[in-house]
């Protein structure tokens, strides 16, 4: 197909030309900075090796987050200054009440949900003898996107009125069941927890893989020895185990409020925010991007990052400590 | 922060030593249960991939188990070059796009965050531990929050008054301008996790190479680099399932521009207009999810151990 291929073609040249050319440069600057030798050889590899991260991080994070700070004291076109009046509408409006709500939900349902079944999951990994295929299986969904995700769960929740084929799984084995299924991703509050479903589906298999980690580093003789001391069971696990991967259990679970804080795609790309779904990260997307409003949009970021700041400092102080034992 | 490096293997329990908080047998059968729960859902997608329209309208994917009636005519329909459902050349410039896209926002972070993770690890300057932490913190800014200024700053550069600090870059709904911010935004976590895993190679080797005359550079390529790869590979994986499976950012910085569109935005596109086209729609979700799949289990081996230098403790 002469047509397709001189469509693509040029395409992948563009892209192996862009890896050849930051290779060569940054080659090239490597020989030069190189050959720079004594009391200049030290701020020359701070410059170079630095450098280039710290500028795209100026110009891509920090500038556009000290941005959005301001545009979010402004109206819909960024004119005028507006005061709190963004955020004032943020927190009274009725229609971002339901948002406001089904975000609370979310932070304080699919987190804990999620870290709790990767413990479990590692835990019950540990007593297995073979575990490779039930890991993978159980990790599998991590490499799907969420927009294939909701497609994938497209044929668990799809309904059907009830004189047609009923062709979604849950409302096939409600049928047979003997109820009416119900329009699963049209009833509220259902929907909400539904899509959370979806989320817990894709990342517990992270959190398992990460913990199961943890516990199989949990020295041995430990082990042996507390069970020596009689010790099984539940109390093992409260009084060993999870005392030794408590902090991994946290990294993950603030991971996992992160991930959920930024959750965008799932809404998206199966209820586009309607029926009531709507969470802060995809409310953002429709005020700026749909309805011209910056402002508003720039003021959910706002909150958005104001909700992970607890998660950042904590994550710090973890860090720094961890710094001065290591 | 690195239990595996610095405890130097611990001596690993085995499975079952003293560990019954559920028999063994009793684990391996919820494992299992949940692992069948868990594979469902995909596996319906992928059936349903491969029967004919009639029979996905008509009646749910497990029939395919009782009454087997099998068709490739769907991947055939999608990957002809001609035009399918509205899509001239059916989802094969798509797919394109999306190596085109991923590949070099998978190399490019990746280089410059090895590289400053190794001079914030191995080449102190006063203020490098406050930049390290600077860096940390920006892990969790979310990127919706970059997106707007990122966009203005492609499309009009930056100005203070009618002073112009950077002028007008024009790559926004080009390939460059997708590179790009994958590449900022991915920078914090890459340099965070790489920073773990190079910090914690012997102190022994990088001074012998240091009293030897090698220079950053010549320990960075010799050293540093070969020595990293299980956490590049880590990050690698996390890297490409991400740039492969995003939407957020190809949505805003495509522009919908067609030649350039992900496969993914292609896909969460027909979702809508290819509503009565199951058979396509899972067929091309099949393929999208295919490929992250096979990165994922090939370079698996290498992501506990590249991330775990890192976060475990």
């Amino acid at each position: 197909m002469p047509s397709f291929w001189s469509d693509n073609l040029p395409k992948l040249g563009q892209m192996f030309a862009a890896i050849a050319i930051f290779l060569a440069v940054l080659t090239a600057i490597f020989f030069l900075a190189g050959r720079a030798n004594g009391k200049r050889q030290r701020p020359i590899a701070i410059v170079v090796f630095l450098g280039p991260a710290l500028i795209l991080l100026l110009f891509g994070l920090l500038g556009p987050a000290i941005r959005t700070l301001l545009l979010s004291f402004k109206g819909s076109a960024s004119k005028h200054w507006v005061g709190f009046n963004n955020y004032q509408w943020l927190f009274t409006d009725p229609s971002m009440r339901i948002v406001l709500r089904n975000t609370v939900f979310w932070i304080l349902l699919t987190p804990i949900i999620t870290t709790g079944l990767g413990l479990l999951l590692a835990i019950l990994l540990d007593r297995m003898r073979r575990e490779s295929v039930a890991k993978s299986l159980i990790f599998m969904p991590m490499a799907i996107s969420f927009v294939g995700a909701s497609i994938v769960w497209e044929f668990v929740y799809k309904f059907a009125n009830p004189n047609q084929p009923q062709v979604g799984l849950m409302s096939s084995i409600a049928h047979h069941l003997g109820f009416e299924p119900p329009n699963w991703l049209l009833t509220q509050p259902l929907n909400t927890f539904l899509l959370m479903v979806v989320f817990v589906w894709s990342q517990t298999g992270f959190a398992m893989v990460i913990l199961s980690a943890a516990i199989k580093n949990v020295p041995a003789d430990i082990m042996e020895a507390s069970s020596l001391d009689g010790a099984s069971g539940w109390r093992l696990f409260q009084g060993i185990t999870f005392p030794m991967v408590r902090s991994t259990f946290i990294v993950v679970l603030a991971t996992m409020v992160v991930a959920t804080l930024k959750l965008f795609d799932i809404v998206r790309a199966s209820t586009g925010g309607n029926f009531g779904t709507s969470v802060l990260a995809n409310e953002m997307y429709s005020e700026t991007f749909i309805r011209y409003d910056a402002g508003r949009g720039a003021a959910m970021a706002i909150i958005l990052f104001l909700l992970v700041i607890p998660v950042l400092v904590y994550n710090i102080i973890n860090l720094r400590r961890e710094r001065t034992i290591a | 922060m690195s239990l595996l490096t610095r405890n130097k293997a611990p001596k690993l329990a085995e499975p079952n030593a003293g560990r019954k908080l559920f028999g063994s047998r009793g684990a391996t059968i919820t494992v299992w249960i949940i692992a069948i729960f868990w594979t469902i859902p995909t596996l319906g997608l992928f059936t349903t991939s491969f029967r004919p329209k009639e029979d996905i309208s008509s009646n749910g994917w497990w029939n395919l188990f009782v009454h087997p009636h099998f068709t490739l005519g769907n991947y055939s329909a999608i990957f002809s070059t001609s035009t399918v459902s509205g899509i001239p050349n059916g989802i094969m410039p798509y797919v394109i796009n999306s190596f085109v896209i991923t590949i070099p926002a998978v190399i490019f972070p990746i280089t410059l965050a090895t590289m400053a993770a190794y001079c914030l690890a191995w080449v102190k300057f006063r203020g490098s531990d406050v930049v390290f932490y600077g860096i940390f913190a920006l892990q969790i800014v979310p990127i919706q929050v970059a997106l707007v200024p990122l966009l203005n700053l492609f499309t009009g550069g930056v100005h203070i008054g009618s002073v112009t600090l950077v002028p007008a870059l024009h790559i926004a709904g080009k390939f460059l301008g997708i590179w790009v911010p994958h590449t900022m935004f991915a920078l914090p976590l890459a340099i965070y996790l790489l920073h773990n895993f190079i910090s914690s190679l012997p102190r022994d080797l990088m001074e012998a190479a240091n009293v030897d005359g090698a220079s950053h550079f010549m320990i960075f390529r010799r050293i540093v680099l070969p020595l990293s790869v299980p956490a590049i590979a880590a990050f690698t994986i996390f890297q490409f399932l991400w740039v492969w499976n995003d939407l957020l950012v190809a949505l805003t910085f495509t522009g919908g521009t067609e030649g350039i569109d992900p496969l993914n935005n292609k896909l969460a596109g027909l979702a809508g207009t290819w509503g009565s086209h199951w058979e396509l729609l899972t067929s091309s979700a099949f393929v999208t999810i295919l490929v992250p799949l096979i990165v994922f289990f090939s370079l698996q081996r290498y992501f506990v151990r590249g991330l775990l230098a890192g976060s475990v403790k």
